[in-house]
């Protein structure tokens, strides 16, 4: 067990850095599932990290409420803003919901409660891995079984074609509100555990770069399944940490392993049909 | 018999460009309705409003005595209307039973929760579905390709698939836009089968068909559009001999 002591004092934030990504990449896997290029995911993240890092500063609330409220927040400002917003599609509404990011950002930059561009600082480390794991498995159960359902089947049939779609019966403009609403209630849990072992929390994390962060875990991974926005998310987050020997070069080569992946596996890495065909070309050669 | 759909001096222009001008019919239970007309008659258009994909600019659409002006396309399925497209619109990336499925969407009742914690009521419900997409697949002949991605199917197939898909929706009245487009003699006389068929059942068809021999031989009545207009409207055979019709599909004989 020594080894393992070592390894989890060193590497404990790493891991759970991971796990909160994967939760990310799920959150943002849920509207590109439906065919929305949605970039809100950062700013419900940041809204669910405020808020819940708030509730336990101030407020004194226990730990899984603070979690749930974390959750609730982001996810309300999504229904909200998610009538006018989800009328756009394509890169209009990536732009919408980077500008929805950046009216986050601004405005927790500017609030005294929040702490401005200093950030909050002092939160208690209440997250431990179990919770992470925890959350993980139960968002991973929980949109494996949306998959298989009418949701599921909703979602894909809204992003093949919207018009067909709706003529088979399906509520087009709700259901793409509740891809959003459960993206942000996903995103916003992240963001509470992120908070919660981070010990402090600033506007920065939240702004642009993570949100397209985000998208390309996603999408490096694949969005045809669950494991790809996960896998994404872990290689994402764990590729520079294994480059660190290469030192100033390494964002260039973490660059370059992205176009490489998105040039060769536009579909991302992980395509259920494509790694069945591969096994069995090689069986027969 | 009952009227199933009316349709009342409609109009739809777009801009200035007036598609439809005037437009009446209807369309009664148990029968089957076809709409004629040379290409860029306006003849989808009557479909779009009728679906809610488009507002008419004036009239009244009514469904079993309701109106549909106003309606979301999604409520207007509900109501019991089902269409297909002249140029498919299939999920391709979908499997075939799935493809079926989504036809189902809104009689599976369960919620969030049934769903989440996999309950019989939901297990039971989507059981019935699948059982459900399987007899119209089986229908169709396509119930032995049902695990196939929806692309792979050849253009006949795909028009069977979306035929299965729009039944799914448990319609009472059925829209067809160019059923027979693309399929072999053979499966053109199957067809026509199956339509009977739905006929007989009670449903009613309504559909928009260029292959005469098909139409004349199915439909219990037809209207024909030209130019935005209905200029004949009656049996197969009134039709047939109507000048007008005539003259809008083989020209005027000159007169000199």
């Amino acid at each position: 067990m020594e080894w393992f002591n070592d390894f989890w004092s060193t590497y404990s934030t790493l891991v759970f850095t991971v796990g909160v990504h994967m939760l990310l990449a799920l959150s943002i896997w849920l509207t590109l599932s439906c065919g929305l290029l949605s970039l809100a995911n950062a700013a419900f993240m940041g809204i669910g990290a405020y808020v819940s890092a708030l509730l336990t500063l101030n407020a004194g609330w226990a730990f899984p409420t603070v979690l749930l409220a974390g959750g609730i927040a982001p996810a309300l400002v999504a229904l909200v803003i998610g009538a006018p917003v989800l009328r756009l599609s394509g890169v209009y509404l990536a732009m919408a919901t980077l500008a929805f990011g950046e009216v986050v950002r601004i405005t927790v930059l500017n609030l005294d409660i929040t702490g401005g561009p200093e950030g909050l600082n002092g939160i208690p480390l209440a997250t431990e891995g179990w919770h992470i794991a925890l959350l993980l498995l139960l968002a991973f159960y929980g949109l494996a079984r949306l998959r298989r359902s009418k949701v599921g089947r909703a979602f894909e049939a809204i992003k093949e074609d919207e018009i067909a779609a709706r003529l088979m019966g399906i509520n087009v403009n709700r259901y793409k509100l509740l891809a959003f609403v459960l993206g942000g209630f996903i995103a916003g849990i992240a963001g509470a555990l992120n908070a919660h072992f981070t010990f402090f929390i600033s506007p920065r994390e939240y702004g642009f770069e993570p949100a397209v962060d985000i998208l390309t875990m996603a999408v490096l991974g694949g969005t045809g399944s669950l494991v790809g926005p996960a896998l994404g998310a872990g290689i994402l987050t764990l590729l520079p940490e294994l480059l660190r020997f290469l030192h100033d070069f390494r964002s260039l080569v973490n660059g370059a392993v992205l176009v490489l992946v998105v040039l060769f596996l536009p579909k991302g890495i992980w395509e259920p049909r494509r790694i069945r065909a591969f096994f069995r070309k090689g069986g027969q050669a | 018999m009952s009227k199933l759909l009316s349709i009342r001096n409609v109009g739809k222009s777009f801009g200035g460009l007036h598609v439809l001008h005037d437009v009446s019919f209807e369309v009664p239970a148990g029968s089957i309705y076809g709409l004629i007309g040379p290409n860029g008659a306006g003849k989808t258009t009557v479909f779009n409003l009728v679906t809610g994909l488009l507002p008419p600019s004036a009239g009244a659409i009514e469904f079993q005595g309701e109106s549909l002006v106003g309606l979301p396309p999604h409520k207007i399925t509900h109501r019991g209307v089902a269409r297909t497209f002249q140029n498919i619109r299939i999920f391709k990336e979908m499997s075939i039973l799935e493809n079926v499925m989504v036809g189902m969407h809104d009689h599976l009742a369960y919620g969030g929760l049934g769903l989440f914690f996999n309950t019989p009521a939901y297990k039971a419900a989507e059981r019935r579905a699948r059982e459900r997409a399987f007899e119209l697949l089986t229908w169709v002949g396509l119930a032995h390709k049902a695990e196939l991605v929806a692309d792979n199917l050849s253009y006949g197939d795909q028009r069977k698939l979306e035929f299965a898909r729009a039944l799914a929706t448990e319609p009472k009245l059925l829209l067809l836009d160019e059923p027979v487009a693309g399929m072999n003699p053979s499966e053109k006389t199957a067809l026509m089968e199956e339509i009977r068929n739905i006929r007989d059942r009670g449903y009613g068809v309504f559909m928009i068909e260029h292959d005469m021999r098909f139409v004349m031989g199915l439909c219990d009545r037809i209207a024909v559009l030209n130019f935005g207009r209905i200029i004949a409207e009656g049996t197969p055979e009134e039709v047939r001999s109507n000048p007008e019709v005539i003259e809008a599909y083989l020209g005027k004989e000159e007169a000199a």
